[in-house]
């Protein structure tokens, strides 16, 4: 008996078309990889000046000083890692309560409605989100939430200086709210294609609906909101225009939310026009940080996905 | 064998959809892959087209923001008052871009607030034509203090977070008589590096050695504690929406969204209020020594200028043109070149100058304009002078 999938291989009975297609859309799926080799290598060239001058303490360097032409990552490194960790911390258990809901309590009437709109949202431009952020976010985090935070918190390091509103916490905020529309769209996905008989299966056990979803639904998608999170976490990283717009823009590393900060990305945003030789092969240096940030970040969260997997077996449907 | 037969079923079905599917997904191939050629096609259609037609003319320029404002309203006026035959496009981008495209010869002129240093426009042969001047102000959000004066060392003191809150004493003792409120200073700068800040430091850096040593003239600096906002629009939008806030803007963003700004003591020791009288007065009185347009300008500063009426934070912003206009790369022909002279020429007298008091810049005083005749005079296209 033949396997299913044979009918689906080209053995030698393939028309000319079919030929073409092939390697069409081979040349476009390798093209990806040439662009991505092409992005490192060019990055890399246009970063050796700069490599050369500080070397391998680039990435431990805290001072960005374009007048003495002193250049180090560490303080947008911090900044990067410090606003998109806040972003996670704030957004991701938002966004699984949003897809618990639409998946396995809304009624359709709610859910097609609601899932739409939280898809709508993760198609807004950064810009908008930033300029919401700077004109109406702002203030209220100000005035309220981040008094409300000293008020109790105050005596940590991460509650020190004035409520200004333009700082790493509003940063953290606008993020988590711009990773929440992907990270809850994608869960709800993996969550809607866990199958009925798991659900059927924990109710048959007498359990209730909050123990269904933990033990059926939730154990059973992880793999795959553990992925949601990922993406979620490389927009956070990634993130521009909402960032530069709300971190405050300050070249130093500070532990309190409440004072301004850079990331990598805001930093290339913020110094890229009138840079010039060195600054400029620095700041190219800190994308490849950054894409090399990114690519760790990936490979850790990948990791523990694996470790999950293995520690707990189960079949789950992953991305 | 039912299961046999079943699959020999699928095995012909299959046969009737596949050169369906193929051909749809060939459609898709072929389709993606137009898509690409005219994508391409296009982009290189724009590089030609840009080349512009015979008769009409078309510069291209990009750099400092600053001036723009006031490059795009004469690019406005000069294409009208030639009959729409030169067009000028000026990109913005900020000064260091301009610089980095003018050397590549991607443009035709630059803009920079800050001048060229002495071997770059000896290596590229980049002439500096100072085309407006303009006051940057120190603006603050503090409702209840009106005219707030401030001096050089003060000001150098709040930026470098000597100096904390607002009823500090040596903010007091310049205004005696005003009730100053308790409040802590919210220091807000520029985050990208710019002309502006190239200024503003440039004129603390004068006034005080501290400030010399410890951060000094720069683009952008490495401030102590400070919000950082992108171009003179955030700074002036942070300052506006944060209270107790103090920053460093062009006049213009001041005037427009109405930001209360501190008046200045001169090197004179009077207090002034930023203005084009102000800043012309400036300029007057510090650009007696200038260097020729193909000379060294990077140490040229009107800040801290003497005179009873001069405002202190004044700048010059420049134009940069090659000073032979033929080569190789860009392929400018004579018209253009001609074109480009002209422009500039316009721009720097009565005609353009007359456009800056209304945009809040100052005209330039008599003794740089004819130095920039000077220097357009001795602008040539292959050997032989164009005015």
């Amino acid at each position: 008996m033949r396997a299913p999938r044979s009918r689906l291989t080209f053995s030698g009975r393939s028309s000319g078309a079919d030929r073409l297609f092939e390697y069409g859309v081979l040349a476009i799926a390798l093209s990806t990889l040439v662009l991505v080799w092409g992005l490192v290598l060019q990055m890399a060239i246009d970063a050796q000046p700069s490599f050369d001058r500080f070397g391998p303490g680039f990435i431990i360097g805290t001072q960005w000083n374009p007048n003495t032409e002193i250049f180090g990552a560490l303080p947008f490194i911090f900044g990067t890692l410090l606003t998109s960790g806040l972003a996670i911390l704030i957004g991701v258990p938002l966004s699984i309560g949003i897809a618990v809901y639409l998946s396995e309590l809304a009624p359709p009437w709610v859910r097609e409605p609601l899932s739409f709109v939280v898809e709508l949202l993760a198609a807004v431009p950064s810009v908008i989100y930033g300029l919401w952020a700077m004109y109406a976010l702002r203030p209220f985090i100000a005035h309220s939430v981040e008094p409300f935070f000293m008020s109790f918190l105050g005596w940590t390091p991460l509650f020190q200086g004035n409520a200004v509103g333009l700082d790493k916490f509003t940063a953290g905020v606008i993020l988590a709210i711009m990773i929440i529309p992907t990270v809850a769209s994608v869960s709800k996905e993996t969550m809607r294609a866990v199958p009925d008989s798991q659900r059927e299966a924990a109710l048959s056990l007498g359990a209730t609906r909050y123990e269904t979803t933990r033990i059926a639904v939730l154990s059973y998608a992880r793999s795959g909101i553990f992925g949601a999170c990922i993406l979620g976490l490389g927009r956070a990283l990634g993130e521009t225009m909402a960032v530069t717009m709300t971190i405050g823009n300050a070249n130093k590393i500070s532990w309190s939310l409440l004072d301004p900060g850079q990331t990598m990305s805001s930093l290339i945003a913020n110094d890229w026009g009138e840079a010039q030789g060195i600054q400029l092969s620095a700041l190219i240096e800190i994308g490849l940080v950054l894409f090399i940030v990114a690519l760790v970040v990936n490979l850790f969260a990948r990791l523990m996905v694996g470790r999950i997997m293995k520690a707990v077996p189960t079949t789950g449907g992953g991305l | 064998m039912s299961e046999q037969k079943a699959s020999e079923i699928r095995t012909t079905e299959e046969k009737v959809v596949m050169p369906h599917r193929g051909g749809n997904s060939l459609i898709l191939v072929v389709g993606a892959l137009i898509v690409v050629v005219v994508v391409i096609a296009a982009i290189f259609a724009t590089g030609v087209l840009s080349g512009g037609t015979k008769e009409s003319v078309t510069l291209t320029g990009a750099g400092a923001t600053f001036p723009m404002p006031l490059i795009l309203k004469w690019a406005d006026e000069y294409y009208n008052s030639t009959n729409h035959k030169v067009k000028i496009n000026y990109g913005g981008g900020g000064s260091g871009a301009g610089i980095t495209q003018i050397k590549d010869k991607h443009v035709e002129f630059a803009g920079s607030d800050a001048p060229l240093s002495a071997t770059d426009s000896s290596t590229y042969g980049l002439l500096h034509i100072p085309e407006t001047l303009g006051p940057i102000v120190v603006a603050y959000n503090e409702p209840s203090v009106v005219n707030l004066k401030l001096d050089g060392p003060t000001l150098a003191k709040i930026f470098m977070k000597n100096i904390t809150a607002w009823n500090d004493a040596a903010i007091s003792a310049l205004n005696p008589g005003v009730t100053l409120p308790t409040d802590q200073i919210t220091v807000v700068v520029r985050s990208d590096s710019s002309g502006t800040t190239f200024a503003f430091s440039g004129y603390l850096a004068a006034i005080s050695t501290e400030f010399q040593t410890l951060y000094g003239q720069g683009k952008s600096v490495s401030w102590k504690e400070a919000i950082g906002a992108s171009g003179n629009p955030g700074v002036a939008q942070t300052v506006l929406t944060t209270s107790h806030s103090i920053g460093y803007i062009e006049l213009s963003y001041a005037k427009k969204n109405n930001i209360q700004f501190a008046l200045l003591k001169n090197h004179d020791g009077n207090f002034i209020t930023a203005s084009s009288e102000t800043a012309s007065a400036a300029a007057a009185a510090g650009s007696a020594s200038l260097p020729a347009g193909n000379g060294d300008w990077s140490h040229v500063s009107i800040l801290d200028a003497p005179g009873a009426t001069s405002y202190p934070i004044t700048t010059f912003t420049y134009i940069l043109v090659y000073k032979e206009l033929y080569n190789d790369q860009s392929k400018m022909n004579k018209t253009a070149a001609k074109a480009l002279v002209d422009f500039v020429w316009w721009a720097v007298h009565d005609q353009g100058q007359s456009f800056s008091s209304g945009l809040y810049y100052a005209p330039l005083p008599a003794s740089v304009v004819s130095l920039n005749e000077a220097t357009l005079n001795s602008i040539t296209y292959n050997g032989v002078a164009l005015r």
